[in-house]
């Protein structure tokens, strides 16, 4: 456990992360621990978070050491898509009865372990620890190591038991497991001089297809994604990659950095959210693979690729606008950037009434405030009943958020558009910016607004006889 | 009778089971102005959300005590402490459904003695009842803790009363049974002038209503004031034998008498259930369920072709996994493969020759060669691997509309069950009109230009 308690320290004052790098020096030593309220928190354990960053790898077994809770309850429920291997689809646990717990899990553990060798025999198998296992102290490490020697697949252990923090360490804790047993563990069968990595790009309905096409045509490979329609020997040869870009608000900024350190791989921070961010990746990807030795003359191609993609996104995009603009929306999300999606729906006119601020950085911050002129709608928590007053007093035309708050704005009888990971739109790329436009205009138009609405015969102030009259 | 093989994997495949502690925080999510907590880490509590979020499209009101390491090895008497002033300071509910986990349990904390505590501490929380349900993740599966639940309530809700009121019936509904089933059986006693208290009663809480307004607990369920009156009813109908030892619980407290129905699915289930109301309220049958009783029989002759001899494999819950087999077997079909994801003394009398404590791994090992396919929604992928019809029964039903309203129970109910699956069986058998062809009639084996592409590539299927 204390190594654990190491790891996550280290974790908690990472220096690469902009909302530390603000910080004092005195507050970034403290850390970044923001201490759960007992009963008004809410979201997701580290085990959530190191499973939501792993699990697209899509050929590995994704084996969950503890009771039924931990992946009984939870499994089948990403939208993340593979281009080939279904393994990762398949919900394994070892399933901890009492005799597990009062005699330890390990054995149980090992004997999972050569199941699914012997039945799946999948490249690698990863382990998640979990709360109950780690307190009665199996040693999760060390049952891999000797599967791994035994069996001669590799066996990973991640160790992100759901105490030890929320969702956002638990995606940090993921991506250790992979920077201290995967990467750099295999060679690439081939290099070149554009190869990159995407870190924290998860594939959520094959959204990393949205964007491959357009590396494709400028001859840049993505070598790795981390971990979206991965391969287990994709991320174990990553470390040969010229650049990378690190996505998702940096989920994973360990591991940008980290490798980076270890093995000279510069990154920047992009997003392939709204058409502005990614015209603004290719660039800064063409201009960095050039500096490590990319043909020069990448950057003009790209240049040529953003005015074709930008012209025609644009041109798909205008016959919204006018059944848009001046729309207001809610925006509520943690995952998929604010300010991306800010910039995105201003582009078609959209008025933003409101966004939340709660996974962003102050960076993000700082963006929102440049490009909505003030901070005013910034919110940092909005209790649903709050969110619900705001809707039900029409403050906003149509609210997008994740699934957890669907039924808030649907109970107001509000337009909702799903953008968190459960989504089931692929939203990234210039594609994507116009699926999203779509789907707000989709939602918005539909006729069950006006119906929904509408009182009940019984609730006409002018009562039943004149309504029956009229009709 | 019914052998039952015991799991003997390490590694479940693909999970049927689901934990307990949920279990009895859905039961809790029955009751009027409730919030269930469970005492263990966030993602306890996020993960149940989600599911039944997905399961029912609902808000789902559901707490955390944010159990972390250091608070899960010293005790969780303030995380429980600052969480129930948190809740009655936010919600306000009437209800507080305390459902332990893995990690409280096996660190021991003594949670009644807990709330002993923070009772004489705290006078303020006065108005909110707290119940606390044991429920170790590592014991037992979802029904598991429905069942503790529903117990705990009686144990601490019930007072002994010496009234009886002659007209009023408890019904003890077990987690298999669907807001929609709820409704029915209410409708149904109270068209014998009879007055149902339903414990706990999904029907009011989780049928998808739009409220007023917006509250942080459920509205809409159980109230505690017809629980404290349950000692008055005249007699307890337990529906699935998960709800046996609570009857039992509620006759030794109150000696209120109680029968289990072991299902309401069925014809003579149903008979029976009819001819008690009928008894109890000295009452005719009122015209609207005989009619409704030949429409059954009909049903059951109309249906009947499409059942005879179908192979039939379920996976579920005891007590559902119990009505289906046994729905099946009544139409003339066999349930070869029968899977439980934990074990429970009903088991013993499912129709089927076997029934194995299993995943969904063993269910699409044994299912191969069946007509149909019965589970709840993690068995598509096994449907889509194995290329069967699959009908979906269970929670949880994630990709399908109206779960809460479908209605298995009763006369009509079974009627509307026999035409819905009866369809999925005559859809096959078109669908199988190509194999019986002979290959010299077939159009497709006499093409003379190039095959065209019939497998398209397979979809990611989510």
């Amino acid at each position: 456990m204390s190594a654990l308690k190491q790891r996550i320290d280290s974790l908690l004052i990472e220096p690469g992360c902009a909302t530390n790098q603000a910080k004092s020096d005195k507050a970034r030593k403290e850390g970044c621990k923001k201490p759960l309220t007992p009963g008004a928190a809410a979201g997701g354990c580290a085990f959530d978070g190191a499973k939501i960053a792993l699990q697209p790898v899509v050929d590995v077994a994704h084996l969950v050491h503890g009771p039924i809770a931990c992946e009984g309850n939870s499994w089948d429920s990403r939208h993340v898509y593979s281009s080939g291997p279904q393994t990762y689809r398949t919900g394994f646990t070892t399933d901890m009865a009492e005799f597990d717990v009062i005699y330890g899990g390990e054995k149980r553990l090992y004997r999972a372990i050569k199941e699914i060798v012997d039945k799946v025999n999948p490249p690698a198998i990863f382990v998640y620890q979990t709360c109950l296992p780690a307190m009665i102290g199996d040693d999760v490490e060390g049952v891999c190591k000797a599967a791994s020697a035994k069996f001669g697949t590799p066996v990973i252990p991640v160790n992100a038991p759901g105490f030890a923090g929320s969702k956002n360490l638990g995606n940090k804790l993921g991506g250790e497991a992979l920077l201290d047993h995967v990467v750099g563990t295999l060679e690439p069968e081939y290099t070149t001089d554009c190869d990159i990595n995407l870190i924290g790009e998860y594939n959520v309905v094959g959204e990393f297809w949205q964007v491959k096409p357009l590396f494709d045509e400028l001859g840049i490979r993505v070598l790795a994604t981390f971990c979206g329609d991965a391969r287990y020997s994709d991320i174990a040869g990553s470390h040969r990659a010229k650049a990378a870009i690190m996505l998702c608000s940096q989920a994973l900024i360990n591991i940008a950095r980290k490798m980076q350190e270890r093995y000279d791989i510069p990154f920047f921070e992009g997003s392939f959210y709204g058409i502005a961010d990614m015209s603004d990746c290719l660039r800064r990807i063409s201009r960095l693979l050039v500096e490590r030795g990319a043909p020069a003359d990448l950057p003009a191609r790209a240049e040529a690729l953003i005015a074709r993609e930008e012209a025609r996104a644009w041109a798909r995009l205008e016959k919204y606008r006018a059944r848009l603009a001046g729309r207001r929306v809610l925006l509520f999300t943690g995952g998929v950037k604010s300010w991306s999606v800010v910039s995105a729906l201003q582009e078609v006119g959209m008025e933003i009434v409101g966004t939340s601020m709660r996974k962003s950085t102050q960076g993000d911050r700082a963006k929102v405030v440049k490009i909505m002129g003030t901070d005013a709608h910034m919110f940092d928590e909005l209790p649903p009943r709050e969110m619900y007053r705001m809707l039900k007093e029409s403050k906003a035309d149509v609210m997008l958020s994740g699934g957890r708050s669907q039924f808030v704005a649907l109970k107001a009888k509000t337009p909702w558009v799903e953008i968190n990971q459960e989504r089931h739109h692929a939203l990234a790329g210039y594609e994507g910016v116009v699926n999203l436009v779509a789907e707000i205009d989709k939602a918005l138009y539909n006729p069950i607004w006006a119906q929904v609405r509408q009182p009940a015969p019984w609730e006409q102030p002018e009562g039943w006889g004149e309504r029956v009259a009229t009709a | 009778m019914a052998t039952i093989i015991p799991g003997r994997k390490a590694c479940t495949t693909n999970p049927l089971k689901m934990s307990a502690p949920i279990g009895a925080a859905l039961a809790f999510l029955g009751m009027d102005r409730a919030l269930p907590l469970l005492h263990g880490s966030q993602g306890c509590t996020a993960f149940g959300l989600v599911l039944f979020v997905r399961h029912f499209r609902e808000t789902i009101p559901l707490q955390t005590t944010a159990m972390n390491e250091v608070t899960t090895i010293l005790g969780g008497l303030e995380n429980i402490e600052q969480a129930l002033l948190n809740i009655k300071k936010r919600a306000n509910p009437a209800l507080i459904g305390l459902c332990s986990t893995g990690i409280t349990e096996a660190k021991g904390d003594d949670v009644a003695g807990f709330l002993k505590l923070i009772r004489e501490k705290h006078p303020e929380l006065a108005g909110t009842e707290v119940v606390f349900a044991p429920t170790p993740d590592f014991v037992g599966g979802f029904s598991d803790g429905w069942a503790k639940a529903v117990g705990a309530m009686i144990d601490a809700l019930v007072p002994t009363t010496k009234v009886r009121t002659p007209w009023q019936v408890n019904i003890l509904a077990g987690c298999h049974l669907t807001p929609g089933d709820i409704e029915e059986i209410r409708e149904t006693i109270e068209a014998f002038g009879l007055t149902p208290i339903v414990l706990p009663d999904l029907s009011g809480s989780l049928d998808g209503h739009i409220p007023e307004t917006f509250l942080p607990h459920t509205l809409g369920g159980t109230r505690l004031e017809d629980v404290r009156a349950m000692g008055a009813s005249a007699i307890t109908i337990a529906i699935g034998e998960q709800m046996r030892p609570a009857a039992e619980l509620l006759e030794k407290k109150t000696g209120v008498p109680f029968r289990v129905f072991d299902r309401l699915t069925g014809l003579a289930a149903c008979d029976a259930f009819i001819a008690l109301l009928s008894d109890l309220s000295e009452q005719d049958v009122p015209l609207k369920y005989r009619r409704q009783r030949s429409q059954l029989q009909d049903a059951m002759l109309d249906g009947h072709f499409y059942f005879g001899e179908q192979k039939v494999a379920i996976a579920a819950e005891p007590d559902l996994l119990f009505a289906l087999s046994h729905f099946f077997a009544d139409m003339g079909a066999t349930v070869t493969c029968a899977i439980a994801p934990q074990d429970a003394p009903v088991l013993a009398r499912v129709a089927a020759e076997t029934v194995r404590i299993g995943d969904l791994g063993d269910f699409e090992e044994h299912a191969a060669g069946c007509d149909l396919l019965v589970t709840h929604s993690h068995g598509r992928q096994a449907a889509a691997r194995l290329g069967i019809p699959f009908w979906r029964a269970g929670l949880p039903t994630f990709d399908r509309l109206g779960v809460a309203h479908k209605v298995t129970v009763g006369y009509r109910g079974t009627r509307d069950l026999i035409f819905e699956v009866g369809n999925v069986f005559m859809e096959q058998l078109h669908a199988h009109e190509q194999h019986v062809t002979p290959a010299s009639l077939r159009p497709d084996l006499h093409r003379t230009g190039p095959a065209p592409a019939v497998d398209a590539p397979a979809r990611a299927g989510h």
